[in-house]
């Protein structure tokens, strides 16, 4: 607290990146145990990293390297274990469950229904935080709902049942509830996993549009090392429970220390847009 | 879109009560002695206005003071027997949830069973003394439903199969110590068969139905607070943690609240089974599955349900009488295979 008070105090103390930062994880980290007495079984360390509005940050490792169990604590669904998250200056772990809703959506690779939904009805959902503990959607969340729809080229699913539509569709239908949240932040977790090439592209060119429109922030985990270098502004490069190295995709992505973190041979070009690509050499 | 509203829910509701009141003057009418509508009109008028000395026939005593409490205790039950149902498939994520089957009925009737037992020791007042039987099956529901959802999490997590198997186990293992404590304790503890199998016929203190009432009321009212929850929590407590529910509070408050429901229900009537399985299903069929609706539909539901059962029970064989939990278990166990095999399908 003490230190928090001290940067407020005194502006030029803090770096100038987090004045005008939305989020702003500060030396993050967390232990996971199955016993308390045994030595914990994964350790995320000390990890710190800011983003502004309209900013899209790619958490980018392998698997097991801590990038989900960051997004976990960006997330609020787990309590660091030193260190803090604050969102627009508030610590995201003391917020609760509703209005923490209203400033973070976190976007789920799947969502099982247990009883058939229309897209709409799915969509609505997002709007739950927004209204009392008992109460019926207005009009205005109707017209949010159907805005996100639009906002993410679904307009035209409005009417299926949600068990019917392909599974590009229905990641999008997934993003527009997560967007009826209208969110500060938006978190997303291998959101291309299941989708093929033509709806990747698709999904990640919606984000970006809808970053830059609606001044989202973006935290995208992956391990699609091309997918980040096209579309993160910032990428947060994690091994095996390490915050290696923050920055933009052109200073992260070095053919060394992605060939050690990533555990292959590598080839990085840059092309004309200034932004890498990585071709995977198999075979040596 | 056309997003659920109030007065959709009041529209649904309204018909479902013109149903209920058509089945209820249908029981009114029907059984061991019949009733012609005139006369039972004219009596239920007067039975409105305060006028029950001016009842003087037979056949309105009967229909008075016989029929009428027991289609009240049959809409109380099956109203309690519903709402648990619906709440208990949205807190455990499954779709075949229900006290009867998933062995909570058992626990309350046992909690009742042993309130009867330790009552004579007690030396309450009469007025508390009453109160005992519906608390020990409060208790011996909640304790029950506590012990199956242990018994259904594997590696951390609910499974459906697991959790159904538990409660299947848990209801057989809590009858055979219910038989083994009527077997062995003699005394005016009621039948066997009532604690197992379901019944209405046993008449009960006026109190009680005021004690039935707003307790029923006070329960489903908590539950209700939490629909718009409950849709989200059908999708997972993370999910719905996202979405912005408070997921323990919600799960605290349904957990008490249809543990007590279950517990009025089987204080007063015994282990009516699968009512709380068939009515939500029903009702999600027809209103679809929006618990702002399913919560009241289902309670108006179940008191079609359990009245319409108890008519047929009291007048398939009569002049003798079934058990109603015969009947609902006869409709209801087959169901239950039905859409276990298209679950698993």
């Amino acid at each position: 607290m003490s230190n928090g008070s001290a940067v407020a105090r005194n502006p030029n103390d803090a770096p100038r990146a987090s004045s005008d930062a939305r989020l702003s994880v500060e030396q993050v980290s967390y232990a996971y145990s199955a016993n308390p007495a045994q030595a914990p079984l994964f350790t995320l360390e000390a990890t710190s990293f800011q983003a502004k509005p309209g900013e899209i940050v790619a958490i980018l490792g392998p698997n097991a390297s801590g990038k989900s169990t960051l997004l976990k604590l960006i997330a609020g669904e787990l309590a660091p274990l030193s260190g803090r998250i604050l969102l627009d200056g508030f610590v995201t772990q003391s917020l609760t469950p509703r209005t923490r809703a209203q400033r973070i959506a976190v976007v789920q690779q799947e969502s099982v229904l247990l009883f058939p939904a229309r897209v709409w009805e799915f969509v609505l959902q997002g709007r739950h935080s927004h209204g009392r503990s008992l109460r019926f959607e207005s009009a205005d969340d109707v017209l949010i709902a159907r805005n996100a729809l639009a906002q993410v080229g679904a307009a035209a699913l409005s009417g299926r049942w949600m068990d019917q539509i392909s599974g590009g569709e229905k990641q999008r239908v997934i993003l527009a509830r997560a967007l009826a949240q209208q969110p500060l932040l938006l978190l997303l977790d291998e959101p291309t996993l299941h989708l093929d090439i033509a709806a990747q592209v698709g999904l990640l060119d919606a984000l970006r549009r809808l970053a830059a429109e609606n001044r989202y922030t973006v935290v995208v985990v992956t391990h699609e090392l091309n997918l980040a270098a096209e579309y993160a502004d910032q990428v947060v490069l994690m091994q095996r429970g390490r915050c290696l190295r923050v920055g933009p995709p052109a200073s992260i992505y070095q053919r060394e220390l992605l060939e050690q973190v990533f555990q292959t041979s590598l080839a990085v070009e840059f092309g004309a847009s200034g932004r890498p690509r990585v071709t995977v050499l198999s075979g040596t | 879109m056309r997003p659920l509203t109030i007065q959709r829910v009041f529209l649904q509701c309204s018909i479902l009560v013109v149903i209920l009141f058509v089945v209820v003057v249908i029981a009114l009418k029907f059984g061991a002695v019949p009733v012609s509508l005139y006369a039972l009109g004219h009596d239920l008028l007067r039975v409105i206005f305060g006028q029950t000395s001016q009842i003087s026939s037979d056949y309105g005593l009967i229909v008075v003071n016989i029929r009428l409490p027991r289609i009240l205790l049959g809409i109380i039950v099956g109203a309690c027997l519903s709402v648990a149902g619906a709440s208990f498939q949205a807190l455990l994520r499954n779709p075949l949830a229900d006290p009867y089957v998933l062995g909570v009925s058992s626990g309350a009737a046992l909690g009742s069973i042993l309130a009867l037992i330790a009552e004579p020791h007690l030396s309450l007042s009469p007025a508390f003394a009453a109160l005992l039987t519906p608390m020990g099956a409060f208790f011996g529901a909640a304790a029950t439903i506590t012990a199956v959802y242990f018994l259904g999490r594997r590696e951390g997590q609910i499974d459906s199969n697991t959790l159904l198997l538990g409660g299947v186990i848990t209801a057989s293992f809590l009858s055979a110590v219910i038989m083994f404590l009527m077997n062995t304790l003699s005394g005016n503890l009621r039948g066997l068969a009532f604690w197992l199998e379901g019944d209405l016929s046993t008449p009960l203190q006026k109190s009680v139905y005021w004690f039935l009432s707003i307790g029923f009321f006070v329960a489903a009212g908590a539950i209700y607070t939490t629909a718009a929850d409950l849709n989200l929590l059908l999708a997972g407590e993370k999910e719905a943690m996202h979405l912005g529910v408070d997921v323990p509070r919600v799960r605290l408050v349904v957990y008490v609240a249809a543990s007590f429901l279950t517990g009025l229900a089987v204080s007063v009537s015994g282990a009516v089974g699968y009512v709380g399985l068939i009515v939500p299903h029903v009702m999600r069929l027809i209103f679809g599955s929006d618990h702002r609706t399913l919560l009241p539909t289902a309670a108006l539901g179940g008191a079609i349900a359990v009245v319409g059962a108890d008519t047929l029970a009291r007048t398939v064989v009569a002049p003798a009488e079934l058990a109603v939990g015969a009947v609902t278990a006869i409709v209801g166990a087959p169901l239950f295979i039905y859409l276990l095999r298209k679950r698993l399908s």
